[in-house]
């Protein structure tokens, strides 16, 4: 056991903090409880299967009160009965087969709960209860005292059970249980012996292989049959058409076949044509189901607010049946769920989701509070001006232009050429038709129906798949997942990027601190601190982490005055802390930097300006894209940070502060009018409209299991750096594709010869096209393999380059 | 020879039973989640023997819990 890190959750310890327990350490005493939970329940081989899987408690209380509300119950749980109520919650932290282990031994941890299941891809826990004993906020309090706490947001509310759509899985299935049978069956004509016994049966074995071949054809095939007949509708030929043509013709013709015994047909091919190309289509489709690419305001509003009624006493109440006149109480990093006025003396509201400002804004008595902001200090009491669905947040999201087009914005690759391939495929088919049809009238039938056969695209259409889909695999792998293979092939046209600044290219999570002025003395600065402590404002909360922990002293006289500072006399000597005028700045000058200025005994001493934080290699990264891209930087910000973003970026790069989100959408909509695809980049509810407009959307997410905005792809903040390569990958990834479609046309013009010449028999064909799939699907796998490592090595040599 | 008939048909309602169970496994949900069912099957084992482990460790491990949380 390493004794730097908690045994339970694998933080590093502070060694004031260090709990020694049971002969492990622990860095807070909230791990520490977890553990004693554990052991105490002899649940602690907890820890024998991954080394610290767990994390530590958060103080939840209060939280989940909604939860003692029946209606709000009801309408969470899955299923219901007296004696019996099944619950599906969403655990973001289920990360590890510790996790799986301990949330499905839940029932040894509380009465009541009678079986519990875990859905690891999905990060769900399923948990089956009696509510005679145990009721559901009693679990959810259960699950965040051990470290699991819930993700409960009003998305979960009245929403139906999804079915999920398993008709793939069945029409492989089908389509497999066909091919195999078929292939058996076909066996003995492939030899063509002539023996009496052979001989004798072949009709049966004809008939039979028929009747196998009516399940593939008719099922499992249908979705191509569908996507041609629609394709051909609206006048655009993909790749369905040929397939489905190709199909259809060797069906017809293997029946004739068979009918007037001319031969045994092509149901082996067609059958494992079928099945192939199925597989593809398996391939290609890798969800990421504890991900949601199609989430809008629901998941991250709370599923209740407390009311406050008339008689005093508090409720929990369901955010839909908020209404006028309400008044609602709020705690801290609670979210405020509608529009409303602030009725306490001063609150900080962090906004930087809604509209990108970094820095909490500080609200007074009688102010205006917009919903969407989350509330930074005491308890507030707030009295609502709209109800959920007329507050302004929900207004921008129903806005039409805010809803992400379903409609396929690009044509891919595949269908683009097809178009010409369907083409040229009729037109080779009719002219060997006519040169045939003077020689040999039956032959010419022959050869027609063989050319669309033998060139039914199978390795084309397998292309794209395979090599799509080993990239999304690739990337996902890197933490950056995309919603479906399109995205890849809209990335590779990619050529404006449009860069959010607030989460994006900043971090939420921490500001730079500078100090300007005076140099303080350390009996000063334990000074300063102390009287921090006593303040609940954001910046003095950040102010207080960044000072080093010398002593404490204590303070008196210490006051808040809302809208200034705070004031306190420490040892005799009287420290003031909060903006330029309150503190006695000497000359006033306009500033747009967020700063907490401090003065001792009438002194001024200097100023510390805080900065936002940015992300690690984004220097880098710009001056790599700059080459190859446009780049733009969008902010809701004021431009505060102007001078020190441009010292960041290269030059020429545009950069527009200010912007609320319909003025984002219309920037990116400018862009998409002068021609350019565009790409946006952003984190929050603010870009939502921008992501939803632009031609790939990703967002940025510091916690991709939680919240982000409708999207094309999530990237991982962490893995913010490796956006370039992420783009060169979509590039080689098309490459690769057109390389393969060369090789399968290749395959094609061999058939055809065949074909043209009329000695295209079943055997030739069944072993054709096994060859030309598997040839495709390992050529594109190793290719895409070979450039992603290869553009992974180029990209690490170049980090060391600039180090 | 009339025997390949009764062979024949034999092994196709085999394959037709395996189709079927497939069809089963799909629909209660089987190939919903492939990766929670191999992590799980690990686990019974796991707590039948920390169970009897634990118990003879329990006294001595009631002891150091009432020591530790003095401090």
């Amino acid at each position: 056991m390493d004794t730097q890190n908690c045994f339970h959750c694998g933080l590093d310890i502070v060694k004031e903090a260090e709990i020694v327990f049971d002969a492990k350490t622990f860095c807070c005493a909230g791990c520490k409880t977890v553990y004693e939970i554990f052991s105490l329940n002899d649940l602690s081989c907890y820890y024998d299967f991954e080394k610290s899987p767990g994390a530590s408690p958060q103080d939840i209380k209060g939280k989940y009160d909604f939860l003692e509300n029946e209606n709000i119950v009801s309408k969470l749980l899955e299923f219901q009965e007296a004696t019996t109520a099944i619950v599906s919650l969403s655990i973001p932290h289920i990360h590890c087969s510790s996790c799986i282990w301990i949330l499905e031994n839940l029932q040894r941890l509380q009465k009541g709960i009678s079986s519990s299941q875990v859905n690891f891809p999905e990060k769900k826990v399923r948990i089956i209860y009696n509510p005679a004993e145990v009721s559901l906020s009693t679990i959810v309090y259960l699950l965040g005292s051990i470290g699991y706490e819930p993700y409960i947001s009003l998305e979960n509310y009245e929403t139906p059970q999804t079915k999920t759509d398993r008709s793939l899985t069945y029409k492989l299935g089908v389509a497999f249980f066909c091919f195999g049978n078929i292939m058996l069956l076909s066996f003995p004509e492939y030899f063509e012996v002539k023996e009496f016994w052979l001989d004798n049966y072949k009709p049966f074995f004809r008939w039979l292989i028929f009747a196998l071949s009516l399940p593939s054809f008719l099922y499992s095939g249908s979705g191509y049959y569908v996507s041609a007949y629609k394709s051909i509708r609206s006048k655009m030929l993909n790749i369905d058409v040929p397939i489905a043509l190709g199909i259809i013709v060797m069906f017809i013709r293997s029946v004739v076949d068979i009918i007037f015994d001319y031969g045994s047909g092509f149901f082996d091919s067609l059958t494992g044509l079928i099945f192939f190309m199925l597989l593809g289509k398996m391939f290609q489709i890798k969800t990421y189901s504890f991900l949601s690419f199609e989430r809008d305001f629901k998941s991250y509003f709370p599923v209740a607010v407390t009311r406050i009624n008339v008689d005093s006493s508090e409720e929990s109440v369901p955010v839909y049946d908020i209404q006028k006149g309400d008044r609602l109480l709020i705690r801290n990093q609670e979210l405020i769920p509608v529009d409303g006025i602030l009725m306490s003396d001063n609150t900080a509201i962090d906004y930087s989701f809604v509209t990108g400002e970094a820095i909490p804004i500080n609200k007074k008595s009688g102010d205006k509070i917009f919903a969407g902001g989350k509330q930074l200090g005491k308890v507030i009491e707030m009295e609502v001006l709209f109800s959920v669905s007329q507050s302004y947040l929900t207004q921008l999201w129903s806005n039409a232009v805010f809803q992400k087009k379903v409609t396929q914005k690009h044509k891919s690759i595949t269908d683009a050429i097809s178009r010409y391939f369907t083409v040229v495929l009729l037109l080779i088919a009719f002219a060997a038709f006519g040169y045939w049809i003077f020689i040999d009238t039956n032959k010419a039938f022959n050869v027609f129906t063989a050319i669309l056969i033998v060139a039914c695209p199978c390795a084309l259409a397998l292309t794209a798949p395979f090599t799509l889909g080993n990239i999304l695999r690739i990337a996902g792998k890197q933490k950056f997942y995309l919603k479906n293979a399109l995205v890849i092939e809209q990335l590779a046209k990619v050529d404006t990027l449009v860069f959010d600044k607030t989460g994006t290219i900043t971090s939420n999570a921490a500001s730079n601190i500078f100090y300007e002025g005076k140099p303080f003395t350390e009996a000063n600065l334990v000074r300063i601190k102390s009287v921090l402590r006593g303040s609940n404002h954001p910046l003095s909360r950040m102010l207080y982490d960044l000072l080093p922990e010398i002593g404490k002293i204590t303070i008196s006289e210490f006051e808040e005055i809302t809208g200034k500072g705070i004031q306190a006399r420490v040892v005799g000597s009287l420290v003031k802390i909060g903006s330029a005028a309150f503190a006695g700045m000497p000359e006033e000058q306009q500033s747009l930097q967020t700063s907490v200025h401090i003065q001792i005994d009438d002194v001024y001493f200097g100023k510390y300006i805080f900065k936002n934080q940015y992300r690690e290699g984004l220097k880098l990264l710009f001056k790599s894209l700059h080459k190859k891209y446009q780049i733009k930087v969008l902010s809701g910000d004021n431009e505060g940070e102007k001078t020190a973003l441009k010292k960041l970026l290269p030059a020429g790069t545009e950069l527009v502060f200010n912007q609320k989100p319909e003025q984002k959408l219309e920037f990116i909509k400018k862009l998409q009018d002068s021609g350019k695809n565009v790409m946006m980049v952003g984190d929050g509810l603010n870009d939502a409209g921008a992501l939803a407009q632009s031609d790939v959307g990703v967002s940025i997410s510091e916690n991709v299991n939680v919240f982000s905005p409708a999207c094309d792809a999530i990237l991982e903040a962490g893995q913010f750096q490796k956006l370039h390569y992420f783009l060169k990958l979509s590039k080689k990834a098309m490459k690769v594709i057109k390389m393969s479609f060369g090789l399968s046309l290749l395959y094609n013009v061999v058939g055809l010869s065949f074909a043209i010449t009329g000695h295209l028999n079943p055997l030739i064909a069944a072993i054709l096209m096994p060859l030309s799939t598997i040839t495709i699907v390992s050529f594109v796998t190793l290719m895409s393999n070979y450039y992603a490592r290869k553009l992974e090595v180029m990209s690490y040599e170049v980090e060391k380059l600039c180090e | 020879m009339s025997v390949i008939y009764l062979l024949i048909t034999i092994s196709i309602f085999v394959a037709i039973a395996f189709l079927i169970a497939f069809f089963m496994a799909v629909k209660s949900g089987q190939y919903d989640d492939d990766y929670t069912p191999s992590v799980r099957m690990l686990f019974d084992d796991e707590t039948a023997r920390t169970q009897s482990r634990n118990q003879k460790a329990k006294s001595v491990n009631q002891n150091t819990t009432t020591s530790s949380e003095k401090e």
